[in-house]
């Protein structure tokens, strides 16, 4: 009996201990099979809707609904927004992208739990502060929300949809993407490298 | 069965969120699964010392394109109803060169930014900070930009369209360039993998 109890009790200790160990953030996963699981995604948004996944559309709804509330005159005057806006018949914000886009979020974060790999950082190089960081984060944001909407689609809507579905303006798209980061990646490798 | 599901109206607008939703919970997941939460990782794929940024994009890419191809020709998705984007090719050529500095200069992009900020990264944060941003800039300028926007436009045309060849040949070669593609990726990291490591011994 008390040989028994010694060993729960070691177990229970070794229970105590081993979450700690697990702490640790798992690997991510092998590159082609991450793929492949974003590829069954992408089919099954294909399959069950006839289109597929999206992200800059989202926060282009999400910035006309802002932009109606503080400037509502200027706001409808203008064909860009009153695209994402619509005729009034229906909330903006009740739409496809936007909905996809915070499962994006939520289902980000599920993984990122389980994988132990929620936690507040900053992602950078060692060369550069967290403060030039961020405003380079900013920065590129911007560059990337602009460049987005000129190309009507981001990485997600253009690359990997129109990608797949060889669409000629989305091929065109994602070599101009490769070709415009390789062109100015060594002005910004010290944030990087 | 007919696919697309939605465009045979098996299930209305309001359902259509709800897959909407759960489509964007598989979406995200697999983005952070393959690391792209994190931007050193996204950007490192513009200094050569890791290239998964490549390897997921085209291995999804293809999964999705034999997929679609494969059920289109046993008849179960209507290709005709899955909807393709409209090509402009000049702005979507400037867009897509814009964007991708916006990657090294941000480190993401919208869609990896949301999974950044999801899983605790600042960066990740000002990022969608600075698309919201970006977005509000190109709006107020659109009335000057509208005439580019809209130049050299081609429509709803596709790569077998544009070459006339078979939807199927253009899907092998597909195929065959990623599978070069991933060999030459392994390669390149192999290559510069040793060269960081050579330098900073």
């Amino acid at each position: 009996m008390s040989t028994l109890s010694e060993a729960i009790e070691v177990n229970e200790v070794e229970e105590q201990t081993l979450p700690k160990v697990e702490q640790n953030a798992q690997p991510f996963w092998n590159p082609y099979l991450a793929g492949t699981g974003l590829g069954l995604v992408l089919l099954a948004a294909f399959v069950i809707m006839g289109r597929g996944l999206g992200a800059s559309g989202a926060f282009s709804s999400l910035v006309s609904v802002g932009m109606q509330a503080v400037a509502p005159e200027h706001t409808s005057a203008n064909g860009f927004f009153t695209e994402y806006l619509g005729d009034g018949t229906h909330n903006p914000l009740k739409d496809w992208l936007v909905f996809e886009v915070i499962g994006v979020i939520v289902g980000g974060f599920i993984s990122g739990i389980l994988a132990h790999r929620v936690k507040g950082s900053i992602e950078k190089g060692p060369r550069i502060s967290s403060g030039r960081r961020l405003l380079l984060a900013f920065l590129g944001g911007g560059i990337m929300g602009f460049g987005a909407k000129l190309a009507r689609g981001c990485t997600s809507g253009q690359a990997l949809t129109g990608g797949a579905l060889l669409g000629v303006g989305s091929w065109a798209f994602m070599l101009a993407v490769f070709a415009g980061g390789y062109a100015v990646a060594y002005f910004f490798r010290r944030q990087w490298t | 069965m007919n696919a697309p599901f939605f465009k045979f109206g098996y299930f209305g607008e309001e359902t259509s969120l709800i897959v909407a939703f759960i489509i964007g919970i598989g979406f995200g997941f697999f983005l952070e699964r393959a690391g792209f939460g994190s931007g050193r990782k996204l950007a490192a794929q513009f200094y050569l010392t890791d290239l998964t940024v490549f390897k997921v994009m085209f291995t999804a890419i293809v999964t999705a394109m034999v997929g679609l191809f494969w059920l289109s020709v046993f008849g179960i998705v209507d290709l005709s109803l899955v909807y393709v984007s409209q090509t402009y090719l000049v702005p979507q050529i400037v867009g897509g060169l814009i964007l991708g500095v916006g990657f090294v200069v941000g480190g993401y992009c919208p869609g990896t930014s949301c999974v950044a900020a999801s899983t605790g990264k600042y960066d990740g944060m000002m990022y969608l900070v600075g698309i919201i941003t970006g977005i509000v800039v190109f709006g107020e300028a659109f009335p000057l930009l509208k005439d580019f926007y809209s130049a050299t436009p081609m429509g709803k045309i596709t790569i077998p369209e544009l070459v006339g060849v078979s939807y199927g040949l253009v899907v092998f070669l597909a195929i065959l360039m990623a599978l070069g593609g991933f060999v030459g990726a392994e390669w390149v990291e192999k290559k510069f993998a040793t060269k960081v490591k050579g330098v900073g011994q």
